[in-house]
């Protein structure tokens, strides 16, 4: 029976909180488990680093990641080559393993718009940032595959628990059900949409269960378990690729992936007025990181000296990754007008010329003063 | 009904302070007034606009909602139809457009809809505006669509006490509005405001410096760098005068003409896109009933017809005392 055939209320988890083996583990060879390893260590650095850019003015605002790495990893290393990925402004750790060097990530973050521009060779949608908008253009995308008969493509779409509340989301899944779609469906529940907490969002007691009324299943899995994340996303975009019974066919499915946002929504946000330390205290004992760890040591896969060496590798690559993104030059004038149609239409020029008048006349500086 | 205390005393308050004061001022009035949105409660907004309400009146008046747009504002209709007076928090003006739908086909219409038999007596909250150096759809200027709705009113403050004594005509209306908070000066700075209920005419204009040599039509957060220019071309010798619109809709036609004749000729400043922005309307306002009196075209400083851009381009989207400095010179020297 598939790990997908299940109640939606029995989370499915492979490591418990101290990484001891409890669920039948997923077929994953070992050499890219240590590289989920890597990824979410890489990550959670990222996250620390683009936090502390934030602080000292050198980046704008910037939404968080931590305690959220083993559904970012899990899931998009579960993605096959043909495979599309729908995010929405969180999945910072995703982009990276899909092909977002981290230094665009930086420049988005920066204000740059080249930063949502991603590499020709990888399918990652820009960042979405109108909650829930996303998820309609994955079942668009997902349906276009079905229709062209690319029975290779399915495609992952992230969101958050509180994305399920916007009209949307309803409209995305239930033309996936209707037309059977390739979609996967991956609601990052984070327990909180800024300080509203998932209770509010839905009186349904599970996420996942919402499945069910689209006609499709819906499974939630411990979000914080890299393993048991790869293991049911890899279900579903099997499902969604398959073309023949038993799995009757290509079908969507909803992940439910149960987590906890450690940080604050976004740099703007401060969590200590809307929810207490203690609860934050309880999550963080199911931290994803060294629950990989303790696993990765038990089976030999990581010693001292190889996680010294990830962590000193990780930290260069950031590095590395901010001197670049901050090396590059504020965009000129010319770029608000880049790329609103294939052709810059005439008003544009004129437009333009106007503020180039003005830096003629007094020097670029009056922009910025 | 009232268990409102006047105190006599005046406050001071910056924009946001005001919004909130506002919003208590006028909850402590009327029971029927209600505040509902995303993170209003507990949290006080991500603004603070609401800061402490809910701590006042409570889980039933000061509701935070599931996160949709269009849930938030078509539940109001319904309960302005009932008889409550909601006013819906949303968190950007960027995050309306799922609510478009409602605000454009229901909230404008249901008056005309049903003869007047029902109405829809709420006040759509939202800040808008750029220079805050947010995210992609935090920035953005859109008050044409809604001031383009027939069956809405549209108001955009600049100062503190107007933000209050607005907000407070608005839950007041009986017909619903859209509040457009200008969040770049959200806390730029202070301004007094009186502690007791009082209101701001919606539909006036007021006059922030008389002069005349030109008139100076704008609004909301770009009368800052406006009053600055227009400061600054004083002590070379131009006399501006500075209407700040307050109300986009309906449009003080009669200030803006009567300002208009006085000087033979106007400058629009406003961040929202040029083509087709309220500049246009207010161009056509003045061909219409003072021709004869112009001796210049009507100078446009808008928005850039773009997305509005992230914030490493922002600075050269959004009007600045330079723009608004030449324009002026050239309307005048022309
Ligand atoms: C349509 C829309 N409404 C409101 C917002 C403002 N906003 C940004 S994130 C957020 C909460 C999102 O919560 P959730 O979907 O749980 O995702 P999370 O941030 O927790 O990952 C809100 C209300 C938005 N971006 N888009
Ligand atoms: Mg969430």
């Amino acid at each position: 029976m598939s790990v997908l055939e299940r109640d939606p209320g029995d989370r499915v988890q492979v490591l418990d909180e101290d990484g001891t083996v409890v669920g039948e583990l997923p077929d994953i060879d070992d050499e890219t488990i240590v590289q989920m390893y890597h990824d979410m260590v890489l990550a959670r650095h990222f996250d620390k680093r683009a936090v502390s850019l934030q602080r000292q003015g050198r980046m704008g605002t910037y939404p968080p990641l931590s305690g959220q790495e083993a559904a970012q990893i899990g899931s998009a290393h579960a993605l096959g080559d043909d495979d599309w990925l729908f995010p929405s402004y969180r999945e910072h750790g995703a982009s990276l393993v899909r092909g977002i060097p981290l230094e665009q990530t930086l420049l988005y973050w920066m204000g740059h718009e080249a930063g949502n521009k991603v590499p020709d060779d990888v399918n990652v949608f820009p960042v979405a940032v109108p909650i829930a908008t996303q998820t309609l253009h994955a079942t668009g995308a997902a349906w276009a595959a079905s229709l062209k008969g690319d029975t290779d493509t399915a495609v992952l779409c992230y969101f958050g628990d509180g994305a399920t509340s916007e009209g949307d989301f309803h409209e995305a899944l239930n033309f996936a059900g209707v037309f059977d779609t390739p979609n996967v469906f991956f609601c990052n529940n984070n327990q909180w949409a800024i300080s509203v907490p998932r209770e509010r969002q839905t009186a349904s007691e599970t996420i996942a269960q919402k499945a069910t009324a689209y006609g499709f299943e819906g499974v939630q899995v411990d979000g914080m378990d890299p393993l048991a994340v790869y293991k049911v996303t890899r279900k579903a975009l099997e499902k969604a690729t398959a073309a023949e019974p038993p799995d009757s066919g290509r079908r969507p499915t909803l992940i439910e992936a149960v987590q906890y946002r450690f940080g604050a929504h976004t740099t703007a946000d401060d969590p200590s007025v809307y929810r207490d330390s203690d609860e934050v205290e309880r999550w963080q004992a199911k931290d994803p990181i060294p629950r990989l760890e303790s696993f990765c040591r038990d089976r030999g896969l990581l010693d001292d000296e190889a996680i010294e060496a990830i962590e000193s590798d990780v930290a260069d690559r950031v590095a590395e990754a901010i001197e670049s993104a901050e090396s590059v030059p504020r965009p000129l004038p010319e770029a608000l007008f880049e790329s609103v149609y294939e052709t810059m239409p005439d008003r544009h020029h004129d437009q333009l010329a106007e503020i180039e008048a003005i830096r003629e006349e007094h020097g670029d500086e009056v922009f910025f003063e | 009904m009232s268990t409102h205390e006047t105190t006599g005393q005046t406050q001071s308050l910056t924009l946001v302070q005001a919004v909130r004061d506002g919003l208590y001022t006028e909850m402590s009035v009327d029971e029927d007034v209600i505040v509902m949105g995303e993170d209003v409660g507990k949290n006080g907004g991500v603004f603070r606009a609401t800061e402490g309400l809910w701590e006042e009146f409570g889980d039933d008046r000061v509701i935070d909602t599931p996160l949709a747009e269009s849930g938030i504002v078509g539940t109001a209709v319904g309960m302005a139809a009932y008889g409550l007076k909601p006013v819906p928090e949303i968190q950007f003006s960027g995050f309306m457009y799922p609510a478009f739908d409602q605000i454009v086909s229901h909230v404008a219409r249901l008056r005309n809809r049903s003869r007047g038999r029902f109405t829809c007596p709420m006040v759509i909250r939202a800040p808008y505006g750029g220079g805050i150096r947010a995210p992609e759809h935090h920035s953005e200027s859109k008050e044409t669509f809604y001031a383009h709705e027939a069956g809405l009113k549209v108001v955009m403050p600049s100062t503190p006490y107007d933000t209050k004594g607005l907000l407070i005509s608005a839950i007041r209306d009986p017909d619903p509005v859209i509040f457009l908070e200008p969040k770049l000066i959200y806390r730029a700075f202070r301004g007094d405001v009186p502690e007791d209920e009082y209101t701001v005419p919606i539909g006036e204009a007021a006059t922030r410096r008389e002069g005349s040599d030109v008139s100076v039509f704008t609004y909301g957060a770009m009368t800052r760098p406006t009053m600055e220019a227009v400061e600054e071309l004083a002590e070379e010798g131009i006399d501006a005068e500075v209407i700040d619109l307050r109300t986009v809709s309906p449009l003080d036609r009669e200030s803006i003409v009567e300002s208009f004749k006085k000087t033979g000729r106007a400058v629009v400043v406003n961040e929202a896109p040029k083509t087709g922005s309220l500049a246009g309307e207010i161009t056509a306002i003045i061909q219409e009933e003072a021709l004869l009196y112009q001796e210049a075209p009507v100078n446009r400083v808008s928005g850039f017809d773009v997305p509005y851009p992230l914030y490493a381009l922002e600075d050269y989207y959004l009007p600045n005392a330079a723009r608004i400095t030449k324009a002026i010179t050239e309307t005048v020297e022309f």
